[in-house]
């Protein structure tokens, strides 16, 4: 009894301890964003005067709405093209038989490993002799590109967890493989899709590397390059409230995506973690 | 890996006369299906690191398009002499190291509790990903807002007086905090992946051999968890070898703070000098193919590329 219950305020301890650090940044940006012009160089934690003129702000200035658009739609865009490429190589390399197996996953890590700041000057430079610099396609493309090892190696590792007799029975009932794939195993990877959906769409939400180098204007500017660049009242002034309620605005989806599947993300990021 | 294991045999069970057919439309729907992602991730990657190799050749200058011609090494010779690069490394492997080493702890304490916590399981899971989650540039902002004298909580709370980011310490201070509380979960997850793969049965053995919860841990939890600990320990190595947002976030590199990316970064698209740049890019990614091989060659992590094959 006495040993459960020291048990018991121990895990009450720990969890409280977890919970407090992982949530103090995040409700100090909350109520930063939530302080008049005039406190929010107070320095106290909680607002002496309750406002939420900085969200009406932000919605107002031009830069931040077409910078949510520009991060929705690429993120989304980029997302979906790197789960289905790579949806395909992992159904390969979980299910088929070919040489090569070992090189396409030795790529994939090496691309995973890559710094991707290396690829800033030669892509900038490239970018603006086609004209993809500051467009979406041209952070959609590297997104999806360094997108894909992670997936294949999430997705491989839950397609490897579907059970074979499925798909084996399916063509013996006259299916071709690629049908196999579609009608059988498809289906039944719904969930492992959609884990690494949420992994990847995190992903190329939160970049800011190839955000801040290869967009300049509202036309492909993302939200993370945007509140970077906010524009204060004077050049010596920083823009405190905007920055604060902005990034609330870009954390609000990310959070609930965390909190909603957590299970989710747990599983997919060990069982790419163990296998890979 | 278990069931690829066992369900291998069935794999390649129906073994009729038509197999080397079989096994080559097999080969060619493979091809099909992988060819995409290896063009793409080769496409995006090896033409633009090919390019950076060219254009690190040459005295390629945006402001000055009309000088552009090969001068073979210089710009390998110019960066490699100047003290800032070797700043930079300093500066690149003293965050590395300390930020790497504070997360590899506090990573572990928290995958321990992720792992065996009795109840609140899924709310402690979920809250605490919320800093793997959040955006890099929001989670070096709240912090950043949170240092500064002008808006901080933090010099209030412990009634500093001079601005922490205005000098050196205080800066490194507030920028490892922030990469710690951004980064441990991530390394707690890829530990807790090695976590579940301990059995409890030996936990149960050694206590009724008397071992301390201590003892077990080191005897038992961490040799156990040794690949999963090289996998993180690589990864957030050298994720931590390329940081740029935070340092972006508190001043781009001003106060001793500039990393390689971030000098990286500031050559190309500050200074427009993309000859110098992309040397510098060029040596940034051997730095981290260095550091890649040796942890593969140095920590056993060889099983990484080839753990996948049954």
């Amino acid at each position: 009894m006495s040993l459960r219950a020291r048990q018991y305020s121990g895990w009450s301890v720990a969890i409280f301890v977890v919970i407090v650090v992982s949530l103090v940044p995040v409700v100090w940006i909350l109520m930063l964003s939530l302080k008049t012009s005039a406190s929010a160089t107070d320095g106290s934690f909680i607002p002496h005067h309750w406002t939420l003129s900085n969200y009406s702000d932000i919605f107002k200035q031009g830069i931040f709405t077409s910078a949510l658009r520009n991060s929705i739609g690429i993120a989304l865009i980029s997302t979906a093209l790197a789960v289905v490429i790579a949806s395909a190589a992992a159904y390969a390399i979980a299910r088929l038989d070919f040489p090569g197996k070992s090189i396409i996953l030795a790529v994939s890590l090496g691309v995973a490993m890559f710094p991707q700041i290396s690829l800033v000057g030669p892509l900038y430079n490239l970018w603006r002799q086609i004209g993809l610099y500051d467009t979406w396609p041209g952070l959609i493309i590297p997104y999806m590109t360094f997108a894909l090892p992670l997936s294949i190696y999430t997705l491989q590792a839950f397609f490897r967890e579907i059970p074979w007799e499925l798909e084996q029975a399916a063509q013996v009932d006259g299916a071709t493989p690629f049908q196999a794939f579609r009608k059988v195993i498809v289906p039944l990877a719904t969930p492992g899709l959609v884990t690494t959906f949420i992994i990847v769409f995190i992903i190329c939400w939160n970049d800011f590397v190839f955000a801040i180098s290869l967009t300049s204007t509202t036309a492909a500017q993302t939200v993370p390059a945007a509140i970077s660049s906010f524009p204060g009242v004077s050049q010596f002034t920083v823009p405190y409230g905007d920055i604060a309620a902005a990034a609330v605005v870009v954390t609000v989806p990310v959070l609930l995506l965390v909190m909603f599947f957590q299970r989710r993300i747990v599983s997919g990021l060990t069982a790419g973690a163990v296998k890979g | 890996m278990s069931t690829g294991a066992v369900a291998a045999p069935g794999a390649a069970a129906p073994r009729h006369k038509g197999l080397t057919e079989r096994a080559k439309s097999e080969r060619r729907l493979a091809g099909m299906l992988v060819g995409p992602a290896a063009v793409v991730m080769i496409a995006v990657t090896a033409y633009p690191i090919i390019d950076a190799i060219i254009l690190s050749l040459q005295r390629s200058d945006l402001r000055f398009p009309s000088q552009t011609k090969f001068i073979g090494l210089a710009n390998y010779g110019h960066v490699l002499s100047a003290p800032v690069w070797w700043q930079d490394v300093l500066h690149t492997v003293i965050i590395t190291v300390i930020t790497v080493s504070i997360q590899f702890v506090l990573g572990m304490c928290l995958a321990l509790v992720m792992h065996r916590v009795l109840f609140a399981r899924g709310l402690v899971r979920g809250i605490a990903l919320i800093p793997y989650g959040i955006v890099a540039v929001v989670s070096a902002y709240a912090w950043q807002l949170a240092f500064s004298l002008n808006s901080g909580w933090i010099p209030k709370l412990f009634s500093i007086t001079s601005d922490p980011l205005s000098h050196t310490f205080g800066l490194y201070v507030a920028i490892i905090i922030a990469e710690i509380w951004k980064n441990t979960p991530f390394m707690a997850l890829l530990l807790l992946a090695g976590l579940a793969l301990v059995p409890d049965e030996l936990h149960e053995a050694a206590r009724v051999d008397g071992a301390t919860t201590w003892q077990r841990f080191v005897r038992i939890t961490l040799p156990l968890m040794k690949p999963a600990i090289v996998v993180a320990l690589l990864f957030r190595t050298l994720d931590a070898f390329r940081i740029f947002d935070t340092i972006y976030i508190f001043g781009q590199g001003a106060q001793n703070t500039e990393s390689l990316s971030m000098l990286n970064y500031s050559t190309l698209l500050n200074r427009l000098n993309l000859g110098l740049g992309s040397a510098v890019s060029v040596l940034l990614f051997l730095l981290v193919a260095l550091i890649a091989f040796v942890f593969m060659k140095g920590f056993g992590a060889g099983g990484l590329s080839t753990g996948d094959e049954r």
